[in-house]
């Protein structure tokens, strides 16, 4: 029975896996695109049945426990209608010429080699695992956000690359420090990277060792959350890269970063000697909220503009789970979840809306509402979901972070407020004129695919007006064991 | 003996850090690979020394990459790419030479004051190397950030690289998961690089950051 449970697991990592290798053998894009979608499909399934299976004993490698799950199922959720999404996207590319089908070959092996690697860093049990597959899925987005080949592309992902690889580099630095501040107490080996094992020993490392090491682990995996004085490759990279790249940048790497920076605050957590790791969360959280409300303002790219909205995103959730205690907690995890959907639904809308005009540029699109009501009405819907207002998911949160920091901490929750409300009034502002007023610029017809658009914004929705008890009973068990 | 074993190891990382300040310095794409070569060859030196006192014969295959990979595969090919772009002419740097070793000693001592402290607890060997480690990655850095070329930033990043290896190898018994993907992650970065200098290379007919530049951040 164990066995077979733990073949489950292994699954979410071998069907990505499987069909990265198929897809770069296959030609056609008919067949790649749908295949695409089917192994996210099957990875989603396999997601889920961990959802409603125990758990199986943590191994040397693997583990799941009821923290990981969740972020599992959103990754595999979230992967699967983007896949649905990028079918109809790079339809259209392939039709104006911007991918060729040798390109399009490696898009597709590189989308489920990124699914890959996520997974295995979400289901990592080593600390050493999880960086490897954490600089994997970095090195497989560098490589599609130049898949462009433009002037701007190839610059993008030359300064994600550069930023990417020190983040990545100063993470490793950590990871052996922390392997150092181990190795006394637990011995040599390989259990000295073992998850479980450091946490259930943490009390005994020496705390000064341990603090250095989340110095470096703070910095170096903050730099793919995009925390901001690290974030400067995050908007390039959003903007040049193909738009479910985008998507999936937004919506699960930075999530995935996220993660490991949760895994080792916990760890933190555990050593009372220790410095406490929320004040730093805090101050970096606070500061790209704010940072990315007021950059919001000078966008001209919507891309970008949106990039910039996952910056100040990234901020609060880390803000949230900075602050801790059970409420702080329940915040981010349901903020982290919002924002996920939300922000993949706007890129998906966003990505229809740029191959609709034909440009990315703010001042070129205008009156959306009249020229694609379809399209217009639903970028309307997330970014309106997006900004926080109710009665949409996001609200929900929010609310929750604000209630609760003010609670403990008011002069944190006024800097709070004041970056949610510079990003609302600059996110409005952008909205009127790309979505009302006189149609602007050209308008080609566009085969949108509405499908993952509707379902990620009608998860938002029901979430805003009704959280199942469930959800919320698994959602305060997860955020007591965040602590 | 285990002074001359304690001393050796210290050697090997002390000379890795002066072979960083020599990178640090080199204005000729040419000498600067050149070096990089050598940083790799005291690498392995290095990694060997500890595989011979830590009894860890897995760390002789971390020693071989560095010598075989890193020394000589990685120079030479990097040499072909620059001779065929064709350009041997002098490293702009962004800082003159005397601001920049000045910053690489204070990254030194840095390193040597924040590890020594906090690792009063770990053994003398791997103390050391985890200093001189953290020394490494830092002058790796700064030479990334002194730079503006493409090449010489891939050769900061790779003995940026080095100093990581050094502290795996120093941290005694670091399970080999970590040594090969270490490994591994240089090809597959490298692999990453090259594309990148050739598609750098057919579009601008040239490796210099500064001509990228001209698109800065904001597309109008």
């Amino acid at each position: 029975m164990n066995d077979l449970v733990f073949v489950r697991v292994e699954w979410v990592i071998l069907i990505p896996l499987g069909a990265a290798a198929l897809l770069a053998l296959l030609p056609g894009y008919r067949l790649t695109a749908r295949l695409n979608v089917a192994a996210a499909f099957l990875t989603l399934i396999a997601a889920l049945s961990l959802l409603f299976t125990p758990h199986p004993a943590a191994g040397t490698y693997l583990l799941v426990d009821d923290l990981n799950v969740v972020f599992i199922a959103l990754n595999t959720f979230v992967g699967f209608t983007t896949s649905v999404f990028s079918a109809s996207y790079v339809g259209h590319e392939l039709e104006t010429g911007r991918l060729t089908p040798t390109y399009l070959r490696f898009y597709h092996a590189m989308y489920q080699l990124l699914m890959c690697a996520m997974n295995v860093a979400l289901v990592a049990n080593n600390i050493g695992l999880m960086w490897v597959a954490i600089e994997t899925a970095t090195l497989t987005t560098i490589l599609m956000v130049g898949i462009y080949r433009t002037h701007e592309a190839l610059e993008a992902a030359w300064k994600y690359f550069i930023l990417g690889s020190v983040g990545i580099a100063l993470a490793l630095f950590g990871t052996i420090l922390v392997y150092v501040a181990a190795q006394p107490v637990i011995g040599e080996g390989l259990d000295a990277m073992v998850w479980t094992k450091l946490v259930a020993q943490a009390g005994k490392f020496d705390p000064a060792l341990l603090n250095v090491a989340f110095i470096f682990l703070l910095l170096g995996y903050g730099t793919k959350v995009g925390l901001a004085p690290l974030h400067a490759w995050l908007p390039d990279a959003h903007a040049e890269g193909p738009t479910p790249i985008s998507a999936v940048l937004s919506g699960l790497l930075l999530n995935v970063a996220l993660y490991a920076v949760l895994r080792f605050k916990m760890l933190m957590a555990a050593n009372v000697a220790a410095v406490a790791p929320g004040p730093l969360m805090v101050t970096m959280g606070l500061v790209s909220l704010i940072f990315g409300a007021f950059m919001l303002y000078r966008r001209r790219d919507i891309k970008r503009l949106f990039a910039y909205s996952s910056i100040e995103h990234m901020g609060i959730i880390t803000f949230a789970f900075g602050m801790g205690g059970p409420l702080a907690n329940f915040a981010g995890l349901l903020h982290m979840t919002m924002h996920s959907l939300t922000k993949s639904g706007i890129f998906f809308a966003v990505g229809h809306v740029a191959q609709a005009k034909g440009t990315q540029r703010i001042a070129d699109i205008g009156g959306l509402t009249e020229t694609h009501p379809w399209l217009g009405w639903s970028l309307v819907a997330g970014v309106v979901a997006i900004a926080g207002l109710p009665p949409l998911g996001i609200f929900m949160s929010e609310f929750l972070m604000v209630s609760s920091t003010f609670a403990r901490a008011p002069l944190l929750a006024i800097l709070l407020v004041l970056g949610l409300l510079i990003a609302l009034g600059a996110l409005f502002l952008r909205l009127n004129g790309l979505a009302f007023g006189e149609p602007r610029g050209h308008s080609h017809p566009v085969k949108a695919s509405y499908g993952p658009l509707f379902a990620h914004l009608a998860l938002v929705l029901a979430a805003g007006l009704y959280l199942p008890p469930q959800l919320v009973a698994w959602f305060q068990h997860v955020s007591q064991l965040l602590g | 003996m285990p002074n001359l074993a304690f001393d050796t190891a210290h050697l090997l990382a002390g000379g890795l850090v002066l072979v960083s300040f020599v990178l640090l310095y080199q204005d000729r794409l040419t000498s600067l690979l050149n070096i990089y070569a050598l940083h790799a060859l005291v690498l392995a030196l290095a990694v060997a020394w500890q595989a011979d006192i830590q009894n860890a014969p897995h760390l002789y295959v971390t020693a071989a990459l560095a010598l075989g990979f890193k020394a000589i595969v990685i120079p030479v090919a990097l040499r072909r790419i620059i001779e065929r772009l064709g350009i041997h002419r002098e490293i702009e740097t962004v800082v003159g030479i005397g601001p920049t070793m000045l910053a690489g000693m204070a990254l030194v001592a840095l390193s040597m004051v924040v590890m020594l402290r906090v690792t009063a607890a770990a053994a003398p060997i791997a103390r050391e190397d985890l200093a001189f480690a953290l020394a490494v990655v830092l002058l790796g850095l700064l030479i990334m950030v002194t730079r503006r070329n493409a090449v010489s930033q891939v050769v900061g990043f790779m003995s940026l690289e080095n100093g990581l290896i050094l502290a795996a190898t120093g941290a005694k018994g670091m399970p080999l998961v970590v040594e090969i993907s270490v490994a591994f992650s240089v090809l597959i970065a490298f692999i990453v690089i090259g594309i990148f200098l050739f598609r750098i290379r057919e579009r601008f007919d040239t490796v210099d950051l500064a001509a990228l530049d001209q698109f800065r951040g904001e597309r109008r």
